[in-house]
Order: C-alpha cells, then sequence, then structure tokens
C-alpha cells in the first residue's frame, strides 16, 4: 500500500520497477491461487469443524503464550545488546540471532536434547514431576525459540534509533535506572516493541517444524494450526486450503498490524514562532 | 553550595581543575573539542575520568585519587544537564516533563505536578502545560526543559549551550529566562557567544585542547583577556611579548602601548588593541611610524556597518569605501598601523 508520492527525482532504472514487479508476483500469486482453490459454498463448514476450531483455539493460546515469554526474555536481551557493552557481546547477539537462520527441525531436535526425557534437563526436569516433550508447553517453547529474534531485532533496532541522550538526561534529573526503563526507555521504544511482539505472533502462529519435532501432533494438546492444515492435506485437500486461507487472513491482519505501529507518528513541529513573551 | 572539581581522562587529552563559590555561575569557554562537554559529562556523572575528585557542598561526587575509589551514579548527585537540544520525553506533557525530577525523588504525583506548575508559570510556560514536546516550538520546548532542570532542585545546574539551537528571536528570551533563574545558584554554562558571559556568569574560564588556558571573574578576563580565544571573543587583537621599552617585543616587532603600572622589563605580557583602532595602507606610511606592520590579508567579512580585514591573528576594522578605495582583497600585502595609545599592555 505505497502511496506514490510526488517525491523528488528517485534514480531508478525503469527496468528496476520489471523486476520488482516480477518479484510482487511471485509473492502474490500464490495467495491467489489459494483464494481461487477454496470451496467457498463449504468455506464456513470446514473452517468451523471441530478439529479446526480446535486447533485454531490452541494455535492463538499458544502463540499468545510465546510472545509473552518472547517479551519477558526479548526486552532485557534486547537493552543488553543495544546499551550494554560486555566481552561477547557480539557473539551472544549471533546466537540469539541463530534461530532465525537455524532450519526450524533442528531447533526441535535441539530443544529435544534439552528437556526431552533423555535430554540435558530432562531427567533434573523429570525429578521436579515436569514433563515438557510432547505436552502444550513445548509447543509454546518452541515457538519461542523461533520467534524470540524478531522480537529481540526489532526492538535493538529501536533501541538504538531513540539513542541514550534522553536516558542521561533523565538521569541526571534524579532517576534510578529502574525508573529510567520505565518511564523512559521503554515508552520511547514502545512501537519497536510493539512491532516487535506482533512479528513473533506471527512467526509462533506460523511454527510447523520445531512444534512437529519437539511437541509432537497430538490433537488438542499439541495440534496447532498448521499441523492440522498438514494433516488435513492428505485427507481432506478443502479443508486444507479453507484453513490455510484462515492463517493467511491472520498473517495479513498482523502485518498490517505492525506496520501500522512501527511507523512512529509523525507530529507535524508546530513551528508556528508565536512571538513569545516573558518579562525580564 | 561550593564546587571543587578536579580530573583527568588521558583519552581526551583532559585535565582541568576549578573551583567555584556558592551561587556562582561559571561560563566555560573554547573552541570545539576543546573537552567543555566532557567536562560536564564528568560532573555528571555520564563519563568517568582516569583520576580526580570533585565534591558540591561537601558531598562527593567522585573521589578517585585513593584507592577506595568513589564514584556516584549520576542520579544521586543532584547536578541536572540541560544540553542544546531540549530533550524533552517525547511521549508525556510538558507538565509530566517538569514533574519527572520531582516524582523520581519520590514525591506523590499530585505533589510533582502541582511543583511542576510552579515552574512551568515561573518560565512563562504555565499555558503549555498539557501539550506534548512535538507541539511546541523550539524556545516553548526549551524554557520548559528549563522548567524541568530547576524543578529536580539541582545543587548544581550544567548548561551545554542551552541558546545554540534557538532561533534569534527565541534566544534573548532564554537570556533573560537563564539571567533570572541562575541569579544565586551554582551553575555552568558552556557557550560562545560573550553576551551570555556578561549577562549570566559571575567567572569563566577557557579551555583549549583540553586544559584550562585562562579564567577569573567574567569582567576581568573579557576586558583583559590572556589567551587568543578569549581576546577574540571581547573582539578584541592580542599579541603576547616580553616586556622592552615602552611596550613589548613579539613576533611582529615592537609593539608600543601603555604599560600598566608595575610591569618589569623583560616580563612575559600581553598587548591588546580593538580592531577599530587599526588603520590600512597600501603603502608602508611615511617616516616609519611606531606600531606598523607589513601582513598578508586572509580574509575579508562584514562587522556591522564596517569591513573586518583579518590577516592571520590581528585584524582591523574599516568602512566599506576605505576597503573599495584601498581595494582589498586576500593575498593582498598592506600595512596595519596601530596607535600606541589604544595599545594597553598587562602582565600574563
Amino acid at each position: 500500500m505505497t502511496r506514490r508520492r510526488q517525491g523528488p527525482y528517485s534514480g531508478i532504472p525503469a527496468w528496476v520497477y520489471l523486476i520488482a514487479a516480477a518479484g510482487a508476483l511471485f509473492v502474490l500469486l500464490p495467495l491467489v491461487a489459494i483464494i481461487a482453490k477454496v470451496n467457498w459454498p463449504q468455506f464456513l463448514p470446514l473452517i468451523t469443524s471441530e478439529s479446526s476450531v480446535t486447533a485454531l483455539g490452541l494455535s492463538l493460546r499458544t502463540s499468545a503464550a510465546s510472545t509473552a515469554l518472547c517479551i519477558i526474555l526479548g526486552v532485557p536481551l534486547a537493552l543488553v545488546l543495544a546499551r550494554g557493552s560486555f566481552p561477547g557481546q557480539r557473539l551472544l547477539r549471533a546466537l540469539v540471532l541463530l534461530p532465525l537462520v537455524l532450519p526450524p527441525v533442528v531447533g526441535g531436535i535441539a530443544l529435544l536434547y534439552t528437556f526431552g526425557r533423555q535430554g540435558l534437563l530432562g531427567s533434573t526436569l523429570d525429578v521436579l514431576g515436569i514433563r515438557i516433550a510432547f505436552s502444550t508447553t513445548a509447543v509454546i517453547l518452541a515457538q519461542t525459540f523461533v520467534a524470540l529474534p524478531f522480537l529481540v531485532v526489532s526492538l535493538e533496532g529501536a533501541l538504538r534509533t531513540a539513542g541514550y541522550k534522553y536516558e542521561a538526561v533523565a538521569a541526571t534529573l534524579g532517576a534510578r535506572p529502574t525508573t529510567v526503563l520505565r518511564r523512559v526507555t521503554l515508552p520511547l521504544v514502545l512501537p519497536g516493541l510493539a512491532s516487535g511482539a506482533v512479528l513473533s505472533f506471527a512467526r509462533s502462529l506460523g511454527e510447523f517444524g520445531a512444534t512437529l519435532t519437539f511437541a509432537g501432533s497430538l490433537e488438542g494438546v499439541t495440534r496447532t494450526l498448521p499441523l492440522e492444515i498438514y494433516l488435513q492435506r492428505e485427507s481432506d485437500a478443502d479443508a486444507a486450503v479453507a484453513l490455510s486461507l484462515v492463517l493467511v487472513a491472520v498473517a495479513a491482519a498482523v502485518v498490517g498490524l505492525a506496520y501500522g505501529t512501527s511507523r512512529p507518528p509523525r507530529m507535524p513541529r508546530a513551528a508556528q514562532d508565536e512571538p513569545e513573551r516573558i518579562p525580564a | 553550595m561550593s564546587l571543587d572539581f578536579n580530573a583527568t581522562l588521558s583519552a581526551r587529552n583532559f585535565d582541568v581543575s576549578l573551583h567555584l563559590d556558592p551561587g556562582e555561575t561559571l561560563a566555560v569557554l573554547g573552541p570545539n573539542g576543546a573537552g567543555k562537554s566532557t567536562l560536564l559529562s564528568v560532573i555528571a556523572g555520564l563519563q568517568r575520568p582516569d583520576s580526580g575528585t570533585a565534591t558540591v557542598g561537601g558531598h562527593t561526587l567522585f573521589d578517585l585519587s585513593t584507592r577506595a575509589s568513589h564514584w556516584s551514579a549520576p542520579h544521586t548527585r543532584g547536578t541536572v544537564l540541560l544540553a542544546q537540544e531540549p530533550l524533552l520525553f517525547p511521549h508525556l506533557s510538558a507538565l509530566d516533563n517538569v514533574a519527572f525530577g520531582p516524582r523520581s525523588a519520590g514525591e506523590s504525583k499530585s505533589a510533582a505536578r502541582a511543583k511542576a506548575l510552579q515552574w512551568l508559570a515561573a518560565t512563562e510556560t504555565g499555558t503549555l502545560a498539557s501539550r506534548k514536546p512535538g507541539q511546541l516550538s523550539g524556545g516553548q520546548a526549551q524554557r520548559v526543559a528549563v522548567a524541568r532542570a530547576l524543578a529536580a532542585e539541582p545543587e548544581l545546574l550544567l548548561l551545554d549551550e542551552p541558546m545554540a539551537a534557538l532561533d534569534i528571536h527565541a534566544a534573548p528570551l532564554m537570556r533573560r529566562l537563564l539571567k533570572r533563574v541562575l541569579a544565586g545558584r551554582n551553575a555552568i554554562i558552556i557557550t560562545h557567544d560573550v553576551l551570555d558571559v556578561l549577562t549570566l556568569a559571575d567567572q569563566v574560564m577557557v579551555l583549549e585542547d583540553g586544559h584550562v588556558s585562562e579564567s577569573g571573574p567574567a569582567r576581568e578576563v573579557l576586558s583583559r583577556p590572556r589567551s587568543t580565544f578569549a581576546a577574540g571573543l571581547a573582539g578584541l587583537n592580542l599579541v603576547s611579548g616580553t616586556v622592552a621599552g615602552d611596550g613589548i617585543t613579539s613576533t611582529y616587532g615592537h609593539v608600543a602601548g601603555m604599560l600598566d603600572a608595575g610591569t618589569a622589563q623583560g616580563q612575559v605580557a600581553t598587548a591588546v588593541f580593538p580592531p577599530s583602532a587599526v588603520s590600512v595602507f597600501p603603502d608602508e606610511p611615511h617616516g616609519s611610524p611606531r606600531n606598523t606592520y607589513a601582513v598578508t590579508i586572509t580574509d575579508l567579512e562584514p562587522h556591522g556597518d564596517r569591513i573586518r580585514v583579518r590577516a592571520g591573528n590581528l585584524c582591523a576594522d574599516i568602512t566599506p569605501a576605505a576597503s573599495a578605495d584601498l581595494a582589498l582583497e586576500p593575498g593582498s600585502r598592506v600595512y596595519f598601523l596601530v596607535k600606541a595609545t589604544t595599545v594597553s599592555i598587562y602582565p600574563t
């Protein structure tokens, strides 16, 4: 949705527009294909079948939980990466971003060997009576694992853009570090935090590989919407297509929301230099 | 509240010590990169020096002289920083910006707001209380920033060129406001403007290359500058040398002038004279009067209703008509003639 601006000379050659159009089509066409394939008369019954509703509900609940977990873990990580300075900082950033490029299946296996019964923490957790693998908790952990980098990247960028001048002023005004964080830093980066959270939610909603590997596919417990779609594709293609469209719609809404919030509200600087008067 | 400060920071070649009596305002002058902002950052606790100590009114800001070094956090220092930009928190109204300090000090929301309203009124911004910073003009925002700084009840107010970003209409108002609120208050103000020194400061310190090149009472520094920087600010020519006869021997040659009583022969001294006392001649004046210097013009610039003729560190103010008659341009070789009666010479 870009408004064509009567802007200054852009210097973009015409052939770049052609290739860009091809690129846009490449993304759009598959979406059109889904819409074309939907069995519209049966659409409502298909997406309101019991298994579909269960899967959608589970997806929304787990994604909300993993987004909350991403915020709890991601805000301190982003703060430390953007503002702190300590040895190994670059390494930590690289590690935090690793799940972005890691195949989700590999992430799932890694989680399994961390929290699974045979895993690194598995026996300890077992003693405590906690079983994570193949539970709804596992779904949430898998989603958090893949979605965390989205929040960290987005928030770290916002923090760097905001700079530290406001924090310095707030400190000289007598605000202790926690007050500065609560009353200055976080409000300043709220748009970045919101768009990061929305992106994390979207990534969680679409999570498939790590979930299947680490949590399995138990209806009502770990079978989220993407898993349900994959399953239905074998037996009932119409249902798979209809549910896919639901995910497309949710994803589109989420992206729209993210772009809506990440744009800083432009306040026109009231340069109305009205005659200012102070008695000497 | 008095201030005692000394600190070194080798990474910035910074080595400064200063003392401020209760209620005094110090103007810090100097070229860009001289360490003026570093000074404020160190006092505010935003930058840590290698060594030094600082106390404000008996409480220690930092003491790195002993092995058990003490460094207090910025929020405990009572040294509020007001920068070139107002840096009002964009998500808070003017009122809540000003209430930020009292709130941070633990006051209740209503008490903090009541105090904020008082300070907004004191800075003539009471009608702007509900506005967001984005809805304020530059001058209004900076006045709200002053209110916010004062509402935090600083023991020492640090002002880093508070008028540099204001337009020519807003700056005089700001200067009047600061004159009013800085009276009887300890403050350090960085400035490039001689007017600020005259109206706001009791003491002046010139920083050059991280070191104090000159300091003293404002009037004395401006009327009898000892550094080239302060002389430039006061609009005076400054030549240093050693006293010989009725003047000093300098790199320009002999500069005759009015010697201070008690100036001894051979003493290091400074000669100052205003640019308006310098006449410009295209050829060597007849009879070779004293204080004639052959110079090469480096710049010509408008200066009030005069043309300022610069030749290295010396300058002369002449009328535009005279400048046209002499066909002056950068690179011209001319003679500067200075009347000895306009030159004051005093020990450095």
